[in-house]
């Protein structure tokens, strides 16, 4: 297996899957759009006083991150699912594995970064932190490209299948629970004094875990997809 | 050369195909004919390793396909029943990262010749393939047959929605092809005029 060979197709299929939401813009706005107003909408409903919010804030983000990743799953496979690309793709020489990693970086680079590269902004709604805001964007730079590699398990495992973003939701949920818990605990912890260390380190841990093992599993599911 | 030996395949509860063995020499094109359901396609997609056989073992170069996979999938271009193209992406896009992604250099310029030797003019090259007619976007996904030194072309219906010219085509570079050494497995309903000394037969009773 040459190494240039399998850089050449992860940079490529990376490319053709940001060539393919340049044309097609809808698809990122309403993922961005989608984590801007469930977030927003807390603030509304649950009145201004400041500790309210301060305390809601780190759960209220990562659950509408959490939320806007599960929205766009249901496209990662399906579109190269049905006219076929899919196929072709293993096909290639390269290991499906490696064509799956740049699938989830893409999906990441289109729904995840956004939402780190505006939840600061959205973190100001809710009163918090220089501090706070700082560990809420690195622990959501962590912690969604997990949710990215897991969310590629449940899309793969579903392909095909009738109903199949509710299904999706059903066998992600419960695995994005720990992602969840250790993001926003790492800002609560950051906002007591705690330090948020242990809980980035965990989220770290997690990443290396999902890097390790969804490709992996991603591929075996597609492979049994489309048998 | 290709061997297929005493290979099976289970759809479901029903038995497509059952002990089945051929080999396909250099040189020659094999049709795989057979009523709808008959297994043809996943006669192909077998062959390809999309679908695993039941039992039974396909051998590439007197090598089984699983044992040497990356050098088979090397040597192999499959075009299935669907086009396989993003209706978003020009033509040219299309067969150029297609064709990168399987892991082969290949231009922009390159691609255009190959479209324009399949019969889409160059005004078409840089449309969405969104706009183009069947016809079109079937020329388009046989483009890389033009580009392509691999010897073993796997083809599901190649013909199916194509006009007279753009078979005409098709026929020419499948015998250029056969004519330069390489393999053809075609599953079709059309006659394949590739000349009687190419050619064989495969039908599948389904």
């Amino acid at each position: 297996m040459s190494q240039p060979g399998i850089f050449a197709a992860l940079n490529e299929i990376i490319r053709r899957d940001l060539l393919l939401v340049l044309r097609r813009r809808s698809d990122v706005l309403t993922t961005v759009l989608f984590f801007i107003m469930v977030a927003s909408l807390f603030p509304l409903g649950v009145g201004p006083e400041p500790a309210v919010l301060r305390t809601i804030a780190p759960g209220v983000l990562w659950v509408a991150a959490l939320l806007s990743c599960l929205l766009s799953l249901g496209r990662l496979f399906t579109a190269d699912y049905v006219d076929g690309v899919l196929e072709q793709m293993l096909l290639i020489p390269q290991p499906l594995s490696v064509l799956v990693i740049g699938k989830v970086a893409a999906h990441w680079l289109i729904s995840g970064l956004p939402v780190v590269l505006l939840s600061p902004l959205l973190g100001l709604q809710f009163g918090l932190s220089g501090e706070a805001l700082g560990v809420l964007t690195l622990s959501l730079l962590l912690g969604t490209p997990t949710l990215s590699f897991i969310g590629a398990i449940g899309a793969a495992l579903t392909l095909g299948v009738r109903g199949s973003s509710v299904l999706i939701a059903l066998l992600v949920l419960p695995l994005f629970i720990p992602v969840l818990i250790f993001g926003a605990g790492a800002v609560t912890s950051s906002a007591s004094g705690i330090g948020a260390g242990a809980h980035l380190s965990l989220l770290g841990a997690g990443l290396l875990l999902a890097l390790a093992l969804a490709p992996w599993a991603t591929a075996t599911s597609l492979r049994i997809a489309l048998e | 050369m290709l061997n297929v030996d005493n290979v099976s395949c289970l759809r479901g509860e029903r038995r497509l195909i059952t002990a089945l063995s051929f080999t396909v020499q250099q040189g020659r094109l094999l049709a795989v004919t057979g009523e709808n359901g008959s297994g043809k396609t996943s006669l192909l997609r077998m062959l390809c390793g999309l679908l695993p056989p039941e039992q039974g073992r396909i051998l590439w170069e007197d090598q089984d396909v699983r044992a040497c996979r990356e050098r088979f999938l090397a040597s192999l271009i499959y075009v299935g029943h669907l086009n396989s193209l993003k209706d978003d992406l020009t033509p040219v896009e299309n067969v150029t990262i297609s064709a990168r992604l399987a892991g082969e250099e290949i231009s922009e310029g390159k691609t255009c010749e190959a479209l324009e030797a399949v019969g889409l003019a160059r005004v078409i090259h840089r449309l969405p393939t969104r706009v183009l007619s069947q016809g079109q976007k079937r020329r388009v996904s046989l483009a890389r047959l033009w580009m392509s030194q691999r010897p073993l072309w796997i083809l599901d219906e190649p013909f199916a929605a194509l006009d007279a010219s753009a078979t005409g085509l098709l026929m020419q570079q499948l015998r250029s092809h056969l004519h330069n050494g390489g393999i053809v497995i075609a599953a079709t309903h059309q006659e394949i005029d590739v000349g009687a000394d190419r050619l064989d037969q495969l039908r599948l009773a389904g």
